[in-house]
């Protein structure tokens, strides 16, 4: 697998990702410069975290406009895969690429910690291999990660298991005492009706070295390097 | 020349800018004539405590600064530079943004990020982690809620958004910081001695040209430095406009093309712009470099269409760097600073004359040499009258036999868990983004001090900040020995080697002699420890007149000298962690307990008594604990450990239980009384846990050298019981640690 990671001004988890996808799995990984229209012939991009144009305006708002996201989104209309962490999953929304939107936190405050994630289905690539009854243990860091959907769209995410996994508590229970940013119906990420587009508030790519004493990420890399389908 | 001496300004300027007469007097004697406003402005901004240290710096002199790992010692460029193995270095300093705080803590603790961070990447080095000491009045008090507030957010706003996790700090209230709050930022860089170039802060080759780069020159903060150099008092809200305002998202494109500019190898110098903006960085450059620079200020990119060359002068706009560029390479570092979007104008040339030319439209507007502006060459140094105030002996006089113990202890050890100088933080950390970079390894499993990996190596770097102020006010000497101390413990427990101190000295007002006998004593005790830890102090920054004038009384805050420590973990399987492991473990104590609460947070907050010394403390006992340590935990002999800090045994049990969700069953000392038993604060005691299989090696270790050690008890699945009592279930106290402080906010 090639995975191209996009690189705009302000991401900062543009590294950890490629350390995660070229350390820890030994996949092949480019940087995919946000000036650039060219997306040397990756078989999946991923949209790391950070504060792209510094979110000065809205999250995600002006990297939906960058050079590089023209491709990307025609990339993701014909069926390559893309994913988008945290202000990846704020640009997606903002491209249009994902159903839904985020609001600032309910406490108005952004939060750093550990939550518990409970996958939502097997399918999808991301989840597949996912035990959807247990509780993984994956970090949030936003300040924009309250999910927010109309009931309609809502319906439509639930019908076509289209949710990738709720926050929940250590025991994969689905609670309001749980969420820690008030998204809708406790939603952590979702992905599009075609099942290639990912995006979610959570980083595995955080949870997935062994040195920092929690590899609960790995296992939604691991499910979609087993689950992908080459285009 | 003459239109320079036409436009001469006098000594009543001087004195409404800031300086004394008699500085006056000099710098007409260094120029040969009486100075213009532009000239005089830049002296008071040099010339001011923050710049030139002319209180503090025959004092600061005195601190050890060689050390074996060291690489780039105090003073020699933006921040100190220690070898940590592997062809690493670590770049760290540790600096304060107390004054635009106070009266703006938003951005002025934002600022207070975005400055330190960029004294660590000016020379190369790529910020890894950085680290907070924050003090604040009492909780229940509005102002205090508001500055908590602010500052949380404003650190973590810019922490954030640069990227660089914030992996650590702590965190006191004390009415003594009621108007003055203390916000101290740590940053600590990696640099590869073989793939990276450092990038010095001097300049160097006349004819080079100089660069400005980064944001725009606005007329925020227009000398920031006079300002924190003066009494905070009721008026100094009219001195916002003093307090910059900070754009983390310039902050992260400087980190990123001036670590891909120094790999060209085509800069030849770089210095941040902080306090005095272009005045200090030209200046500071220059004599560094032993030579001088002509600049042309009209030339310097400005938000406003109508500022004055001496606002330009001492802007203190943020995210700016001045950069001395190799000649004929021009268009390189241009193309880096266009591919990053950021501004990259020249400004000037390097002359080789010990002179700075300012010129504005083609007429020089102001001169002056370069040397006699700063620290180490022509600045002001003084030496301060000191004088022992009179409840330094008075503070001996307390007698433990003056306290009742109170009747209900576990009531008491509540009250305690939720004090907010106990109870947890996560309302501030929470706010911050302490996993960014996945480096963080004390995220899942807590350590005392933080422990940061080096990928691609076996090693890990530790890093404490630490202060307990109460201490040093009761004592400055020892209280100050305890700082350097429990840092260097922070570091040995969770399985590192101590190497080196960056500080940051928080003091009132030098003027007063009983502030400056503080600030001298303190420097004594720093130098007697770090001299004793073999950790050099490789810089930092000092931080006069926090008090605060309300009518006519005078208010200085407990002398704070924060210690910023870095530590080397050498493998990564030393690395010794909070929380009990599994139920069965036994309980044991490094170090004596004593019969002593003093300065203890048990006698301040549950007894109301503020004056008693320092508690128990000698460096003796202290370095032989911590060498003791070292090699236990090289032995690979400790499930856990601990130091005992604020609230004592009690407090230090809680958090290896609260963190683990194990309980403890102990059995306390006879011949201490009950309440010194579980609250004081003596120093110099470490709570282990060992398993059973490994506790003959550890007893046979611990017979070796004369270290106290003590059997507590051991390790249960839940339940707290001392002496056979029941004190209930872990999860009880844990609430209460939890949500103390976010309950009155």
């Amino acid at each position: 697998m090639k995975f191209g990671v996009v690189v705009f001004p302000g991401s900062n988890c543009d590294k950890d990702m490629i350390y995660v996808l070229k350390e820890i799995l030994k996949q092949e990984v480019v940087e995919l410069w946000h000036k650039d229209t060219d997306l040397q012939g990756v078989d999946f991009v991923v949209l790391p975290g950070g504060f792209s144009y510094g979110d000065y305006l809205r999250s995600g708002a002006i990297a939906r406009f960058s050079p590089i996201m023209e491709k990307v989104v025609d990339f993701a209309n014909q069926g390559g895969y893309v994913m988008g962490i945290c202000n990846g999953f704020q640009v997606l929304c903002e491209a249009g690429l994902l159903p839904g939107t985020l609001k600032h936190n309910n406490s108005q405050t952004f939060i750093c910690k550990n939550v518990w994630l409970k996958p939502a289905s097997n399918d999808m690539a991301l989840t597949a291999n996912l035990d959807t009854n247990k509780a993984y243990q994956i970090p949030i860091a936003h300040g924009e990660g309250h999910y927010f959907a109309d009931d309609a769209t809502l319906a439509e995410l639930k019908s076509n298991n289209q949710i990738i996994a709720y926050y929940s508590n250590s025991n994969a229970e689905v609670l309001d005492s749980a969420n820690p940013n008030g998204s809708v119906n406790s939603i952590a990420g979702v992905c599009n009706a075609g099942k290639n587009v990912f995006g979610m508030m959570p980083h595995p790519e955080r949870a997935a070295d062994e040195n920092l004493g929690n590899i609960d990420g790995r296992a939604f890399f691991e499910s979609l390097l087993k689950n992908l389908v080459p285009a | 020349m003459s239109e320079i001496a036409a436009t001469a300004s006098g000594v009543e300027t001087a004195k409404e800018l800031g300086l004394l007469a008699e500085e006056y007097q000099k710098i007409v004697e260094i120029l040969g004539r009486e100075p213009n406003f532009n000239e005089l402005s830049i002296y008071s901004v040099m010339w001011s405590e923050h710049c030139s240290y002319k209180n503090s710096i025959v004092w600061l002199k005195t601190l050890p600064k060689d050390g074996p790992h060291m690489l780039v010692k105090a003073g020699e460029e933006n921040a100190g530079l220690v070898d940590i193995g592997d062809g690493l270095a670590c770049a760290f300093k540790i600096e304060s943004h107390n004054h635009p705080s106070a009266l703006e803590p938003y951005q002025g603790a934002a600022t207070g990020v975005g400055g330190i961070n960029r004294d660590i990447f000016t020379m190369g080095a790529r910020p890894i982690a950085q680290l907070n000491s924050l003090r604040f009045g009492k909780l229940e008090s509005k102002r205090t809620q508001w500055l908590l507030k602010g500052v949380t957010k404003g650190i973590g706003d810019y922490g954030n958004a640069f990227g660089i996790p914030t992996v650590g700090g702590e965190v006191y209230f004390d009415a003594c910081y009621e108007q003055n709050p203390l916000v101290n930022a740590f940053s600590a860089g990696i640099l590869n001695m073989e793939t990276d170039k450092m990038i010095s802060a001097k300049s160097g080759g006349p004819g080079n040209p100089v660069f400005i780069i980064g944001s725009f020159t606005g007329k925020d903060g227009i000398a920031g430095a006079a300002f924190a150099s003066k009494d905070l008092t009721e008026a100094s809200a009219e001195d916002i406009p003093s307090v910059q305002v900070g754009d983390p998202f310039q902050e992260k494109l400087l980190l990123e093309a001036t670590l891909e500019l120094a790999k060209t190898g085509a800069i030849v110098g770089m210095q941040d712009m902080g306090a005095a903006g272009i005045t200090c960085s030209t200046s500071e450059m220059s004599a560094a470099g032993d030579l001088g620079m002509r600049i042309h200020l009209d030339k310097v990119p400005t938000r406003q269409a109508d500022m004055k060359p001496w606002e330009i002068l001492l802007s203190e706009s943020q995210e700016r760097m001045l950069a001395v560029v190799e000649k004929g390479r021009e268009a390189e570092v241009k193309a880096i600073f266009d591919k990053w979007d950021l501004s990259c104008e020249q400004i000037g040339e390097v002359i080789a004359e010990d002179n700075l030319e300012y010129y504005w439209h083609g007429e020089l507007c102001a001169q002056t040499p370069a040397q006699p502006l700063v620290l180490g060459g022509g600045a002001p140094v003084y030496y301060r009258e000191h004088r022992e105030p009179a409840y330094f002996k008075q503070y001996k006089e307390f007698d433990i036999n003056s306290i009742i113990v109170p009747s209900d202890l576990q009531a008491t050890a509540k009250k305690l868990m939720a004090h907010p100088n106990i109870a947890s933080k996560r309302f501030v950390y929470n706010q911050y983004d302490s996993m960014v970079g996945t480096v963080n390894m004390s995220t899942n499993n807590p350590t005392d001090a933080s422990i940061v990996n080096i990928k691609g190596t076996n090693r890990a770097l530790a890093m404490t900040v630490d202060c307990n102020s109460r201490y040093v006010h009761v004592d400055p000497k020892v209280g100050t020995m305890i700082a350097v101390s429990e840092a260097a413990r922070n570091i040995v427990v969770s399985g590192g080697v101590p190497s080196a101190v960056t500080n940051c000295l928080n003091f009132g007002n030098p003027y007063e002699p009983e502030v400056y006998w503080q600030f001298v004593n303190a420097i004594k005790g720093m130098s007697e420890a770090c001299t004793k830890f073999e950790t050099p102090v490789t810089g930092g920054n000092v931080s006069f007149y926090n008090q605060t004038v309300i009518k006519d009384s005078t208010e200085p805050v407990f002398p704070t000298p924060t210690i910023g420590m870095i530590g080397i973990v050498e493998d990564k399987k030393h690395i010794t962690s909070i929380p009990f492991k599994s139920k069965g473990d036994l309980i044991y104590m490094l170090g004596e307990n004593r019969n002593d609460i003093s300065s203890s947070q048990y006698l301040v907050n549950i007894h109301g008594v503020e004056n008693s010394s320092a508690p128990y403390f000698s460096l003796e006992e202290e370095y032989t604990l911590q060498e003791q340590l070292k090699m236990t935990i090289r032995k690979g002999l400790l499930a856990s450990a601990h130091d005992v800090t604020e609230g004592g045994l009690f407090v230090a049990l809680m958090e290896k239980s609260m963190s683990s969700g194990l309980g403890f069953d102990i059995t306390s000392d006879s011949a201490i009384r009950s309440d010194a038993y579980l609250f004081g604060e003596s120093q110099s005691r470490v709570v282990v846990s060992v398993n059973p299989e490994n506790e003959d090696a550890f007893i046979d270790l611990m017979m070796l050298n004369g270290v106290e050690f003590d059997l507590l008890g051991h390790v249960t699945k839940g339940a707290v019981r001392i002496d056979d009592v029941s004190w209930g279930d872990v999860a009880d106290y844990k609430e209460i640690y939890d949500t103390a402080i976010e309950m009155q906010l």
